[in-house]
């Protein structure tokens, strides 16, 4: 079997490719040679054929069982189904690399072939661009985390099976939508590079990148939503975001991130905050390479950190001053040049959305240094320690209401000049509706006025109804109300979802939040727990065998005002190969709430520990963060971008 | 100073203002936030502060673990097999809890110098062991090396 030492060559192949790519058509473009510069894109098909026949070789060994090769020998086993040894494909260290490196190939992929109408010297560099970063990418997968490296000359008959906490449709779909929006920003970052390069930054580059960072948001937006669900039923304790050092990882370029697609939409329509928006771009892209480097090089202590090895971390180190060091050296040389192409008032939609800028740029700071400061302290010899999610709670929460309450009034805001009386003609109204509504939906839920919960059921009524009155606003003046709801851009449209979005996630954080009930509890046979309404009675375990582990499952049975309501069955696995003991929630999802049952561990006189919560709207998390998605999607697909291109070329 | 440095000014020292409060809260809580690690010879030494919260993390030690029988209480001790500390805990210990196991806890220090753990933490590997009690345990030079299994890889 020669399989793996083809994927390792095709990856070497793609590495030449890539160096190819990252300097014929840049030279092209420096000296105005149309034939090098048209070399990018057969150079981008060839480097995307190469990583995926790699990917390819390394699928076929897991699904072969290939345990000559290390990296399938320590997360694949005979005994595990097809599909999960195909996700463990990326259920390490060295395969997500790899996964990584195809998702980047795929984008300059993309690139190449949906940007025919760009001047072919944008393009040029553009991928020239993407090919540095894929050279750092391949460089580091080869020199050190191959995962094609073959155990010689003896190699074990078994393997030692993929984490069973890994084994779950979540990690099917989390990592490679996340990699998505990761890898999606360096194409931001691609374009922002070749505008600092070229020195054309107008308007037209942001119309350009706009669609490629919404689409890269949208996929951000979706995998971090993906984790969050994965770590709520996978991780058996219900917690769906922990402020663990890798998830905030994620959040810290989606927070850049969306300051970039708004910060966009102004450079797109006004020609002003240019170097702001480089800026931005630069960011998110080098967050989502400190994010690899903090997930990776395994400075931190977390689920995720399967690997740690000084080499690897040292690697992504230089990359990451490289990339920051180089780009910024770049900005600073360019952006004197930048000119604002128009000026707007103290009190306009780009004062607004400069404000938004600022308190996710200002949040995303916080998160940042809550995460790497114990890193800092350890390394200067201080001790070691921790910083506790009340500190992230302290400081995010009041920065994302003040956030709300500007996003109600920058969507009625207009540009270049709004007069203060014309927002407050237009926003008394919904601003004492969303109060009303808020405080009482508040009462009707809850039969009290807690304030963070009221606090953010009317910020998110508010933000629903400003986007009516400025819906309303669009209609007005149409005589046919329908055929104008149809006019209406899908950009617009998405910006609304994506609001939206914002909205029901609101919801979701502040009811789970507060007024999320748990019992912990020694259960016998027999014993039973009543709270809102439903009573838990444990009735025994029993024994279940599954393809690769074997399980205690317990049997509860739950009753609606005593009323028969279902048999939930939580269970706690033992997986055989490593023999790694499992808890799997048992849940019954709800559109307004979740019961949410888990065994702890057996205790005396076949008593359980059990742990049994109601988490109301918990899903309305989720919901948010597929409208995001949803929204960030359909504004990108707004045909103005294709056509503007067309008409940009005549 | 004309009317527009005038203002421009304003608009500084207004930044100057912001930032500055923003830093000072976010250092706040921040101090507020972070809890010290501490290893059962720091804390048999005195040098753990009491009744704050803290994080200590040591092997659980064999046949310490007791449980009360009618409720969810639990009693077990920690090492770093020079000093131990006991811990006190009510709830679910994680699936990879046990004896022998290494673990971390957080909570506070009562007079007697027992932890209330507040939450304990077992990483989600069998051979995985938390770097803060590797390397406690690595200093107090007692660092096992169990055949074939390699800590703290």
């Amino acid at each position: 079997m020669i399989i793996p030492e083809l994927g390792e060559y095709a990856l070497i192949l793609a590495l030449c490719l890539a160096v190819l790519l990252a300097t014929v058509p840049l030279a092209g473009a420096t000296r105005g040679n149309t034939l090098w510069m048209s070399y990018a894109r057969p150079l981008s098909k060839g480097m995307f054929l190469f990583t995926l026949f790699s990917f390819l070789c390394l699928s076929w060994s897991f699904i072969d069982n290939d345990f000559s090769v290390v990296y399938v020998a320590s997360n694949s086993n005979t005994a595990l189904p097809w599909y999960y040894r195909l996700s463990a494909v990326w259920g390490g260290h060295e395969g997500s690399l790899l996964l990584w490196a195809l998702i980047l190939a795929g984008w300059t992929l993309a690139v190449a072939v949906k940007s025919r109408n760009l001047p072919q010297d944008i393009i040029a560099r553009v991928l020239a661009v993407m090919g540095w970063i894929s050279i750092g990418f391949y460089l580091f997968i080869l020199f050190t985390s191959s995962p094609f490296e073959r155990y010689l000359p003896g190699y074990p008959q078994e393997g030692a099976d993929l984490n069973p906490l890994l084994q779950d449709f979540g990690l099917i779909v989390h990592p490679p939508m996340l990699y998505m929006g990761y890898v999606g920003f360096a194409v931001a970052f691609a374009f922002a590079i070749a505008a600092l390069l070229s020195g054309r930054l107008d308007a037209a580059w942001a119309r350009w990148s706009r669609p490629w960072t919404s689409v890269a948001w949208a996929f951000l937006t979706l995998g971090i939503a993906l984790g969050s669900w994965w770590a709520y039923y996978e991780l058996g304790w219900g917690g769906w975001w922990f402020w663990d050092p890798v998830e905030n990882a994620s959040l810290m370029p989606w927070l850049v991130g969306t300051a970039l697609v708004h910060s966009l939409a102004v450079t797109e329509k006004r020609g002003v905050f240019k170097s702001w928006t480089v800026l931005l771009a630069i960011f998110a892209f080098s967050l989502s390479l400190l994010g690899t480097f903090l997930v990776r090089s395994g400075v931190l202590t977390s689920v995720h950190a399967f690997a740690s090895d000084p080499d690897r971390g040292l690697f992504i180190l230089i990359m990451l001053a490289v990339v920051i060091g180089g780009s910024l050296l770049l900005y600073a040389l360019r952006a004197g040049q930048m000119r604002s192409e128009s000026s707007f008032g103290l009190l306009s939609r780009e004062s607004l959305l400069l404000v938004n800028n600022v308190l996710l740029v200002v949040s995303c700071a916080m998160v940042l240094l809550g995460t790497i400061y114990p890193l800092i302290v350890d390394a200067l010899g201080m001790g070691k320690l921790s910083v506790g999610p009340p500190y992230f709670n302290a400081l995010f929460i009041p920065l994302m209401s003040i956030m709300l309450v500007f996003m109600g009034a920058g969507v009625i805001s207009r540009w270049k000049q709004t007069p203060l009386s014309m927002l407050v003609q237009q926003l008394w109204l919904p601003g004492i509706a969303a109060i009303v509504l808020g405080i009482g939906a508040t009462w009707l839920y809850a039969g009290e006025l807690e304030h963070w919960v009221t606090l953010g059921i009317v910020l998110a009524w508010w933000v629903v109804l400003a986007g009516l009155r400025d819906l309303y606003n669009r209609l007005r003046h149409r005589s046919e109300k329908l055929a104008g709801l149809l006019k209406q851009s899908r950009s617009y449209y998405g910006m609304v979802l994506a609001h939206l979005g914002v909205a029901v996630l609101v919801v979701g954080v502040a009811l789970v939040s507060i007024y999320s009930e748990q019992r912990d509890l020694r259960m016998q046979p027999g014993d039973s727990v009543t709270f809102r309404n439903y009573t838990f009675v444990y009735e025994g375990n029993k024994h279940v065998e599954g393809p690769n582990y074997t399980s205690d499952q317990g049997q509860i049975r739950v009753l609606y005002e005593d009323e028969p309501y279902a048999l939930m069955r939580p269970e706690k696995r033992l997986y055989t190969a490593r023999g790694n003991v499992m808890t799997e929630a048992a849940i019954d999802p709800g559109f307004t709430r979740d019961l949410y049952v888990a065994l702890g561990e057996p205790l005396e006189n076949g008593a359980w520990a059990v742990r049994v919560q109601y988490k109301p709207y918990v899903r309305w998390l989720w919901l948010g963060g597929l409208l995001m998605t949803a929204g960030g999607l359909l504004a990108a697909s707004d045909p103005r971008y294709r056509k503007r291109m067309r008409s940009a070329e005549a | 100073m004309t009317p527009k440095r005038k203002q421009r000014l304003l608009v500084v020292l207004f930044i100057v203002f912001g930032v500055s409060a923003a830093v000072g809260l976010t250092l706040f809580a921040l101090n507020q936030n972070i809890n010290l690690f501490y290893s059962p010879t720091q804390i048999a030494a005195g040098e753990a502060p009491v009744n704050t919260r803290i994080r200590a993390g040591g092997m659980v030690v064999d046949g310490s673990v007791k449980r009360d029988s009618e409720s969810l209480f639990v009693r077990f001790d920690i090492t770093d097999y020079d000093k131990t500390v006991t811990v006190e805990y009510t709830g679910i210990l994680p699936d990879l809890f046990r004896e022998g196991q290494g673990i971390v806890a957080q909570g506070s220090l009562n007079e007697q110098g027992v932890l209330q753990a507040v939450e304990v933490l077992a990483k989600h590997d069998e051979n995985y062991m938390p770097p803060e009690v590797a390397e406690a345990l690595e200093k107090a030079g007692k660092m096992p090396m169990p055949e074939g299994q390699e800590f703290n890889k």
